[in-house]
Formats: structure tokens, sequence, C-alpha cells
């Protein structure tokens, strides 16, 4: 394969008009993430996080730039990228086998043939049994479970989560953070994903993006060298710790002069 | 100094359920006290028969109106008429309130329309909608659909507003085009509302069905009270206005279980 980034931001910016004052959500910013790589987006609110991904998705027109698949554009493009939002939005009239296979069926895959696909997943990762059950009858692990497979059964190769695991429990979340590293391996997927946390993202990804928020921009990039497959233990270890401590004084850093007034 | 008045020293209030079978007898008890009170007070001249009638001679009437009388093919004229209401009201009131997911404009170009004919008291108009569509079974139908569809219309409307606009993102986000977002999200999402006004609808077609036969009909229960009170006839006025609520019953409890049964079918 080539080295041609999978996914590119070239000059991407985003500027709302509230009342006639223009207000830049994101200030222009370039990214290049290669291929089969996990990469963390952190930063404050109203960093231009979830900006970003609803103009990747193609769900907001970006006010200057482009965006990149392959080298193709598709910026505007919906349907490219897989995208898990915060809530895990499982349909409640659909059982989960169905939920999952919801992206499958919209992309026009047979019925039968989503659900023949879905069914081996499910009891793989920790859905099994609960197949025909109703998502009101899940735990709030096993809800963010089938909305993960939903978002990768689509078969887009980049996927974007945007905090998954908020709003889980510190062991729920732990044990989801394990699960999908597990899930990373087996799918081989570019994976772009949005967190609060900084030992999660650096738990989890091959590179850290630090954001800054008024305006929404790139602060820094962050390298994680730590050896995959990685083992819990790895939190304690002094690399870890010292990253750890190096994102959060960045985040630190950034009080913006406006909050002080 | 005041003294500190004694605490009162209270137990927690005792419930105490009767069983069902002295409800039951309670209720029977009821029922046959106010029929007794009413024949005896009409035979002894409390209150007057030639206005209020009497359970005797009710009963009698009632024989004879299912025995010799129309009674049946009245039943199934109103019956009829209440259904086809209740359906399609139902059902294009649903269809045009969802429609409005579509197109914001065309919403917002509505809105005042929809306004209007809700405001509009619509059993006002059954005098000319007998001269449109006559006489027969085809004006009832109308009436009762003009009940039916506005309210389905408001509440599948209300159904449409209420779709979580994160889930139609999530469906953007798979690709979907704007008719999967309406099969697969937006006609579901409104099922519950829709089922929510099947009780109320049944109620309202009826209604409508009867003011129809009030007005001018040929059949039906609403025709035979009309009929029956006009002659001075008011022992079939009774069992008319009986005969109505036992049928406006049996609907209720239909539709209430097809509700049970929808709620348990699709929502979840």
């Amino acid at each position: 394969m080539s080295s041609q980034p999978k996914l590119v931001l070239e000059n991407v910016s985003m500027t709302f008009q509230t009342d006639g004052q223009p207000f830049t959500a994101l200030a222009p910013v370039d990214l290049q993430i290669p291929a089969n790589k996990f990469i963390s987006l952190i930063g404050p609110s109203g960093c231009g996080k979830s900006t970003i991904f609803n103009i990747v998705a193609g769900l907001q027109p970006p006010t200057t730039g482009r965006v990149l698949i392959d080298g193709e554009d598709a910026t505007g493009l919906i349907g490219r990228v897989g995208y898990m939002l915060q809530k895990d939005l499982l349909l409640p009239w659909r059982t989960v086998l169905d939920n999952v296979a919801l992206g499958m069926e919209i992309r026009g895959v047979k019925m039968k043939d989503a659900r023949e696909r879905a069914m081996p997943l499910l009891a793989k990762y920790g859905l099994g049994g609960f197949e025909h059950r109703y998502p009101s009858s899940l735990s709030g692990g096993m809800r963010q479970r089938a909305a993960l497979l939903r978002t990768l059964l689509v078969d887009q190769d980049v996927v974007l989560l945007d905090e998954p695991f908020g709003a889980l429990d510190a062991q729920t979340k732990g044990r989801m953070q394990e699960w999908l590293l597990q899930l990373f391996n087996d799918f081989g997927r570019t994976v772009v994903f949005v967190t609060h946390d900084v030992e999660e993202a650096i738990f989890l990804s091959d590179e850290i993006y630090v954001m800054a928020s008024r305006p929404g921009r790139l602060v820094e990039k962050l390298p994680i060298d730590l050896p995959r497959p990685r083992d819990r233990s790895v939190v304690s270890s002094p690399r870890f710790v010292a990253m750890k401590k190096y994102c959060l004084d960045l985040l630190h850093m950034d009080k913006p002069a406006s909050e002080a007034a | 100094m005041i003294e500190p008045r004694a605490r009162p020293v209270r137990r927690l209030p005792v419930r105490r359920d009767w069983p069902s079978s002295l409800i039951a007898l309670v209720q029977v008890g009821l029922l046959v006290g106010l029929v007794l009170a009413w024949e005896l007070g009409a035979r002894f001249g409390v209150i007057d028969p030639f206005f209020w009638s009497m359970p005797s001679a009710i009963f009698q009437t009632g024989v004879i109106f299912f025995t010799q009388g129309d009674a049946f093919t009245d039943i199934a004229f109103t019956f009829r008429s209440t259904l086809l209401g209740f359906f399609i009201g139902t059902t294009m009131g649903s269809l045009l309130g969802m429609s409005f997911w579509w197109s914001r404009n065309y919403a917002r170009i509505m809105q005042p329309y929809i306004i209007c004919l809700e405001s509009l008291p619509k059993l006002a108009l059954a005098p000319l909608i007998i001269l449109v569509f006559g006489m027969g079974l085809s004006s009832k139908v109308a009436i009762a659909t003009a009940l039916t569809l506005v309210v389905s219309t408001l509440t599948s409307y209300a159904g449409v507003q209420a779709v979580d606009k994160d889930q139609e993102r999530l469906f953007y986000s798979l690709g979907a085009s704007r008719w999967q977002v309406f099969t697969k999200l937006v006609m579901p999402a409104c099922i519950p509302w829709i089922i929510s006004i099947l009780r109320v609808n049944i109620g309202l077609a009826l209604t409508g069905a009867i003011v129809g036969e009030f007005v001018s009909s040929q059949h039906g229960l609403g025709r035979t009270i009309l009929y029956a009170g006009q002659t001075y006839e008011i022992p079939l006025v009774w069992v008319a206005v009986f005969v109505l609520s036992a049928l406006s019953m049996v609907m209720y409890v239909s539709v209430a279980y097809l509700e049970k049964f929808l709620r348990k079918g699709i929502v979840h």
C-alpha cells in the first residue's frame, strides 16, 4: 500500500454568524491521519472537536477547506465514514440485531444478509443472547457496544467516535476501552476518537491531538509510542504518567483571556 | 411563657380494601336501586312518566325494537359509518401530519390552515355536508372523518416534531436518503403518537356519525333517537340511547384492546 494518508483535512475552518457577529468555531485546521491508526482529539468543550466530526461526516459544510478520504474529495458527502455520536441512538422499536444491521440496511444490503453478517459478531463481541432483545432491556455498556458494532458494520475505513464512553461508570468504561482495542485490532480501521479523558486517550491512541478553544484549534500533536497490545497496567508506567502530565499541562494552559474578564 | 402543645400521636391511616365480590355487590345493588327508584317514582307520580318514562316501559319497547323494529339495521348503519370515518380520518390525518416532515416551508404554509380547521366547529358544517354527500352513509362517514382527521393530523405532526434530531443525524451519517429516514425513522417514531389518539378518535367518529344522523338520515341510532323524540315515544329514545352507549362501550373496549396489542407489538 502507498503511504498516502487515509484522511486529510485541508485548511478546514468553520465560522458562524451569531447576531451579525462572526464566531469562529474552528480556526483553519490541517490534519493528516494515516491508515489503520487510532487518533484521539482531546480538548475543553467548545474546542471544535464535534465540529470537525460533523464536517468529516458531511453533516455540516465547512466554511473553508476540503476533506479528503484516500485522496478523493469527500467534502459534504454523507455515508463516507462511520460516525458514532455521543448517545447510542438505538431505535427502541428494533431488536439489538436489527439495530446493529441498520447501517448495512441503509446501504442497500438485504435485511436477511445484514442479519446474517451481524449475528456472529454480536455473539463474539459480548452481545450474545441479546440479539432479539430490545434496547430498553440493555445496560448502558451493552447499548454502547451495539451502537459501536452498528458503526463498524457499515464497512467504512474511517470511523469517528464522539465520546462513546462519556456516560459510563468508571469500571464499565475500562472494560469498554479494552473491548474497543480488541475491535480495533480485529477490524483494522482508522479511528478518530474524541474524549475529555486524557488517560483514555493515551491508553487507546497512536497519536493525540490536543485542542484549545476560542477559537477552536489544534495546539499540538503527540505521538504515543507505547507498544501494543496494551495492558491496563500500562497506565501506571512512568512513560504513561509523564505523557498524561504533559497533556494535562497543555490543556490547563488553555485558559483563554476572555475567561479571566 | 406558652406551654408547648402536646405533640399529637397518630397512626398511619389504615387502608382496608373490600373484597371484589363486595364491590360488585354494591355496584349491582346501586343499579337495582336506581332502576327501582325510577320505576316506583314514575308509578307513584314523583316524576312525570310522560317525559321520563319508566324502566318497565323502556324494557318492553326494547323487546319490540329488537324483535319487530329496525334495531339491527340501525346498529349496523351507525357502526359502519363510525368505523369508516374512524379509519379514513385517522389514516388520512396521520399521513397528512407526517407529510409535514418533508418540507419545513410546506409545513409553515399549511400551519394557519390547520389551525383554522382545528378551531372550526366542524359539526356546524353538518347540514352542508349532508347537502353535498346526500342523505346516505357517505355523509355520516364524511362528518366522522372531518372530526377525526384534524386531531390525527395535529398529533402525528407533534410526533414528527418530536423525532430526535440526533437520530436523524445518525441516519444521514450512515448515508441514508430522505425516503429512508422517513420510512425507517419518522414513521415508526410517530406510531406511538398515532396509537395514543385511537381511543379519542373512536369517540369522535361516533359523535360525528350521530350528528349526521340527527341532521338527516333514514337509518341509524341517532335517527331513531331524533325520530322518537319528535313523536314523543320517550321509551324508544331511552332504548336507542342505551343501545348507543353499549355500542360505544364495545367500540371503546375494542380500540383499547387494539391499542394494547399494538403497543406490545411495536413499542418497547
